[in-house]
């Protein structure tokens, strides 16, 4: 937080895709900024925009050709979304980097490891190709590789998924980004792995000093390694906040629905856990309101008549929440829920009245079944 | 990697016996004009029949004929002699094979230079009017025979607009020899040809490519090029069209080879004496050493050429290994 301007400063930006079925609205004012060296996670389950926004900030929905794009994606105060083609390809790679999900398909079959290392150097650094050549030595040392001077000339196949994803984060570290966007870089790989990469991302992280927005659909995972989380839901951000504020007091349905979806070792192990009923909406047809109102238990008609915006109303500062249930009753229901109440009961105790009636909708009724 | 050499050229020797043995086969268990016939002409005598059948040795049973065929063949690449033109068909076929290679050489430059880049802008520029007039040209192509293709050209080009030179009496098309020596006149007289014989295969090759590379640009690996800050013709050529290009290859090795073989229409319209040529006037004539000289040819082309395929596929993708 030493410069006034952070290094990323993602404002209203909304990207639709016009397709064949209609408009498909995969982010929908999405705000959130990025300091240098801090960690952002954005969490949501697949189709919730999250990695079509962080594809917009790197310039890469370009490519789709039917995307509308509009609001502002301030990179160190330049907008990344008027910039030029070619002013957004000098920083890909080199002031922004961005690894993938799939390391199995990212790397170029055809060409070995060391090859597609000193390609990312040479794009953005007028270095000769030996002096390429020991930077991505001592980027693959410095991810883990094993014996990396000979293994620079190993095509990809002969890596593991894990031993992959390390080259994908060599390549995204290789010349020093400021910003290093993960999008879902744990979600392929076997069970065992994940805790390596994360530890690794983290230890890099220190290191490098890089800010890193790191985009999955497990809040475990973020809870690893990032300061701030951003939940989305149906293209938007529903909650957002600091971790320790969303881990021990969030403020949406949505993120209580996620956290108790999540295995604890601290319940007996009876327990089944909770899952949220109902799936993720079209986005092509949004619900009318809260995205989330067909799937919440809490949903009332004023969550049906206005799109709810994210207040500030949290303790902590920056601790906000898109959702219509007053605060004070947020935290009484989530207490609630913690100690095993069912939604209807962790609704009825609350001592603040919140606003609106409820609807007579099959969520509550699945919930209550589930419970 | 040599093991699987040696192991696939023994695999051709055994291909290319089961070949010689069926056509062999079809042409002495079914019906067609006795050579012995055809040669001795009309009014011939018993005792010349009789004489011409000892000299071809049809009295000697099919298995004896084949034995001894096969036997000359593996043994002194003799491929016998011709009934009809009484010189050897090795001869005959050696003195074909350089019409034919120019033709199917010279037509895959042709083909490869047209097909190629017409796939790559295609599948770039993906439902623009270049796309759209590009596919809809190819689709024309495809379905244009050469014979038809042939002759318009043939017609338009030799007589309305003139400045081919076609037909020029006999021995105007190029030899061995003068594909060096002459390359000008060579190239002039084989250009008509070589467009007519291009034209489909262009067509192919640019929708397959289209098709391949298309597929490819939504590849994680070249989203991952692109991350990493590359040029977009950079993206294109070295992480695009590198991997679709990839399995052309075989597409290739097997249509050159098919062509080597002799490519009959072509031949025929442009009376360009090729293997393609000698092998239909052999089949008219039941000039059975001549046929099976020309299958085998044609079989080996198609068998060495996979294999050359199969070869630079190693060195193309990493990935495949024998």
């Amino acid at each position: 937080m030493a410069d006034a301007t952070p290094l990323l400063d993602v404002r209203d930006l909304t990207v639709t895709f016009d397709t064949d079925d209609g408009a498909v609205q995969a982010v929908d004012r999405v705000s959130y900024t990025i300091d240098r060296g801090t960690a952002l996670g954005i969490v949501g389950e697949s189709g919730s925009g999250k990695s079509v926004s962080s594809l917009t900030v790197m310039g890469l929905t370009r490519f789709a050709g039917n995307a509308r794009i509009s609001g502002q994606v301030l990179f160190e105060g330049r907008d990344l979304l008027t910039a030029g083609d070619d002013e957004l390809r000098a920083l890909r790679g080199g002031e922004i980097a961005m690894i993938f999900q799939d390391p199995m398909s990212s790397l170029h079959p055809f060409y070995s490891i060391g090859n597609q290392l000193i390609e990312a150097v040479r794009v953005h650094r007028d270095v000769s190709k030996s002096q390429a050549r020991d930077r991505a030595v001592e980027m693959l040392g410095l991810v883990g590789i094993p014996d990396p001077r000979k293994r620079i000339d190993d095509y990809p196949h002969e890596f593991s998924g894990g031993m992959r994803q390390r080259v994908m984060i060599a390549m995204g570290l290789i010349n020093d980004p400021k910003l290093l966007i993960a999008d879902e870089p744990t979600t392929a790989l076997d069970v065992t792995v994940p805790a390596q990469i994360l530890e690794l991302l983290e230890r890099l992280q220190r290191e490098f000093n890089t800010a890193i927005v790191l985009i999955t659909h497990d809040l475990g995972v973020v809870a690893e390694v990032t300061d701030e989380i951003a939940v989305m839901y149906a293209g938007r951000i529903v909650e957002r906040g600091g971790k320790d504020a969303i881990f021990a007091a969030p403020q949406h349905p949505y993120t209580w629905g996620l956290l108790q979806s999540i295995p604890r070792l601290d319940l007996p192990r009876g327990d089944a856990l909770t899952p949220i009923p109902g799936r993720p909406p079209s986005l092509i047809h949004r619900p009318a309101g809260c995205s989330f109102h067909p799937r919440c238990a809490f949903a009332r008609d004023v969550c049906v008549a206005a799109v709810p915006e994210l207040d500030d109303a949290g303790q902590q500062s920056g601790h906000a929440a898109a959702c219509t249930l007053p605060r004070p009753a947020r935290d009484q229901i989530w207490a609630a829920l913690r100690d095993g109440a069912t939604p209807q009961a962790a609704l009825a105790a609350t001592t603040v009245p919140v606003p609106g009636t409820l609807l007579e909708s099959a969520p509550a009724a699945a919930a209550e079944a589930a419970s | 990697m040599l093991t699987f050499i040696v192991r696939r050229v023994l695999w051709m020797f055994v291909l290319l016996i089961v070949i010689s043995f069926i056509t062999f086969i079809i042409f002495t268990t079914l019906p067609s004009a006795d050579p012995v016939l055809l040669r001795a002409g009309r009014r011939a005598s018993p005792e010349l029949i009789a004489s011409l059948t000892k000299t071809l040795g049809l009295d000697k049973p099919w298995y004896e004929q084949y034995w001894i065929y096969l036997r000359n063949l593996l043994f002194h690449f003799d491929f016998g002699y011709s009934y009809q033109n009484n010189i050897s068909v090795r001869a005959q076929i050696f003195d074909r094979i350089p019409a034919t290679a120019g033709l199917a050489l010279g037509g895959m430059v042709i083909w490869l230079m047209a097909g190629i880049p017409i796939g790559i802008v295609a599948a770039v520029k993906r439902g623009t009017w270049m796309d759209k007039a590009a596919m809809g040209l190819a689709l024309v192509a495809i379905s244009a025979p050469v014979y038809w293709l042939g002759l318009v050209m043939l017609y338009l080009f030799s007589k309305d607009i003139g400045v081919i030179p076609i037909f020029e009496g006999q021995g105007s098309y190029p030899t061995s020899g003068s594909l060096f020596t002459n390359p000008i006149g060579v190239g002039k007289s084989l250009l008509l040809p070589w467009i007519v014989l291009a034209a489909s295969f262009a067509a192919i090759y640019a929708r397959f490519l289209r098709a391949n590379l298309t597929e490819v640009l939504t590849e994680d690996y070249v989203r991952t090029a692109r991350a990493k800050g590359v040029r977009e013709r950079t993206v294109i050529f070295r992480h695009g069209v590198r991997a679709a290009i990839t399995p052309l290859v075989t597409i290739l090795g097997l249509d050159l080879g098919i062509l080597l073989g002799g490519a009959i229409l072509t031949e025929t319209v442009f009376n360009i004496p090729g293997i393609g040529r000698l092998a239909f006037d052999s089949i008219q004539k039941s000039d059975l050493p001549t046929v099976e000289g020309t299958v085998i040819i044609a079989a080996f082309f198609i068998i060495f050429l996979n294999l050359i395929v199969d070869i630079i596929y190693a060195f193309l993708d990493p990935r495949v290994r024998y």
